[in-house]
């Protein structure tokens, strides 16, 4: 019996056994992931789920009648891999062998190597990524708990909004001008950055930090500017390391996740497409004809469904008797739309596309000060939407982004 | 089949509608709307919904 097997057990890896099953395959699947959970939501884990339930089960995804037969090897980190002999080995020694390979690791938060206390929960250095993460985060934060958070992109304003809901005093400290900035551009960062001290979120910007202050606990952070401020717990929301150390070693361009071609099958640093090896989610590094013939990875949520949903009808037509089948599945362009959204005090931010390659921000709806829809554009043409409120709006723009603005214009009035 | 939105969790996202847009729906306010027993033909839109929904909010039943 031909075997897939997937390493990663969150959601890329999930839509992929789903979607391998959906396709026809009728093979083994092996799911293999380091954490000991089944796949779960880790949106939740900096927003409602850090102030209430916290439980697995209230998280976890629900996983399709079809992929009942998927075996999930969880708590098994894969450690290395050789794609020419079709085997990866995992911590414990054990080693797999496969027909086929999804590649869905994911990423882990990025930790700043700097004096102080060490990079750890019980010493009141957290980071978010994990489930484990979040209830270690949670357990001690109390009101008048002083959080100070190290970056202000997405994850790391979130759990300023939330740990500020649970009555803490909140401090973003980045090195950006301002929060979100590469995503939302200057004027609509700034006025977010409004909206957050609004509700009692302090910044301090354009500035790293020095040192972690205290010995066994943390008691604050030095910055560059000389200023000190004091922290009973500090969240490192600095972004992300790819998780791709286990594929070293096959010739691959692991500069910055993985390289695939738009089939998302991994090529070897010649161009050469491994035929039955695929990567999904974080870590694919992908050209999105949509945009243009760059490869770039995605960090959204809505990518591992995607890729997911690319790689396994290929994976299952690349493993069956019918070459042409993958043929005619591959020559189709995968070109998915990035969504991502967050949630902050009251704000909804909603976006599709990607803002950060726009060279031009403009209003499109609403006004500054209130609801509002903000396109970007890259030479005229519409690459990315963003919203606050206005989802139905928003939504409407869905469509146009890849068109030129002079389409748009047509399209809306 | 009967599809189960969770209320409480819905936050109106709208991810539901591009996956099914037969099935789901947002009103002028912008808030969800659905059909609560679409035809079989629906069902692997609707599943799609459910897959998309960023807080987990739609099950489906039969």
């Amino acid at each position: 019996m031909q075997r897939v097997v997937i390493i990663g057990a969150s959601l890329g890896g999930l839509r992929s056994a789903e979607s391998l099953r959906s396709s026809g395959f009728t093979g083994e699947i092996v799911v293999i992931g380091d954490e000991p959970h089944m796949p779960y939501n880790r949106p939740p884990l900096s927003k409602d789920a850090l102030k209430g339930d916290l439980s697995h089960e209230a998280v976890a995804f629900r996983v399709r009648a079809n992929a009942s037969d998927v075996q999930w090897w969880l708590g098994h980190p894969a450690v290395s891999s050789d794609l020419g002999s079709r085997t990866v080995t995992l911590a414990n020694g054990d080693v797999i062998t496969f027909d086929g390979l999804i590649a869905a690791t994911g990423l882990r938060p990025r930790r700043l190597d700097l004096p102080g206390p060490a990079a750890d929960a019980v010493a009141g250095r957290h980071t978010l990524r994990t489930l484990e993460d979040a209830q270690r985060l949670r357990a001690q934060l109390e009101p008048g708990s002083r959080v100070v958070i190290l970056g202000a992109g997405f994850i790391g304003c979130e759990v300023a909004a939330t740990v500020s809901a649970l009555g803490c005093y909140a401090t973003c400290v980045a090195i950006d001008p301002l929060p979100m900035v590469a995503a939302l551009g200057t004027e609509l960062a700034a006025e977010v950055k409004r909206r957050h001290e609004a509700h009692g979120t302090r910044f301090r910007l354009s500035t790293g930090i020095e040192s972690f202050l205290g010995t066994d606990r943390i008691t604050g952070v030095r910055l560059g500017t000389g200023e000190e401020l004091e922290a009973d717990v500090v969240v490192e929301a600095i972004g992300s390391v790819c998780n791709t150390e286990w594929l070293e070693g096959n010739d691959l361009d692991l500069t910055n996740g993985v390289l695939t071609d738009n089939a998302l099958r991994l090529l070897t640093t010649s161009g050469e497409a491994f035929e039955r090896v695929y990567a999904v989610g974080d870590i694919a590094r992908f050209p999105n004809p949509l945009f243009d013939e760059v490869p770039r990875r995605i960090e959204h949520w809505s990518i591992p469904t995607d890729t997911g949903r690319r790689a396994a009808p290929l994976m299952a037509a690349a493993l069956g008797t019918d070459h042409d089948a993958f043929e005619a599945a591959a020559s189709v362009p995968f070109t998915p739309m990035p969504a991502f959204w967050s949630d902050q005090y009251d704000l909804r931010l909603q976006a599709f596309g990607i803002p950060s390659i726009a060279d031009t921000a403009t209003l499109l709806e609403g006004s500054l000060d209130g609801e509002l829809v903000m396109g970007y554009l890259r030479h005229d043409v519409l690459v990315g939407v963003t919203a606050i409120g206005m989802t139905k709006q928003v939504a409407a723009y869905r469509s146009t982004i890849g068109q030129p603005i002079a389409s748009l214009e047509e399209t809306t009035s | 089949m009967k599809v189960i939105v969770d209320l409480d969790k819905c936050q109106d996202h709208g991810q539901c509608v591009f996956a099914a847009p037969k099935v789901f729906s947002l009103n002028a306010e912008g808030h969800l709307e659905f059909v609560a027993e679409p035809g079989e033909s629906e069902r692997e839109a609707v599943e799609d919904a459910a897959d998309v929904c960023p807080v987990q909010a739609i099950s489906l039943e039969g």
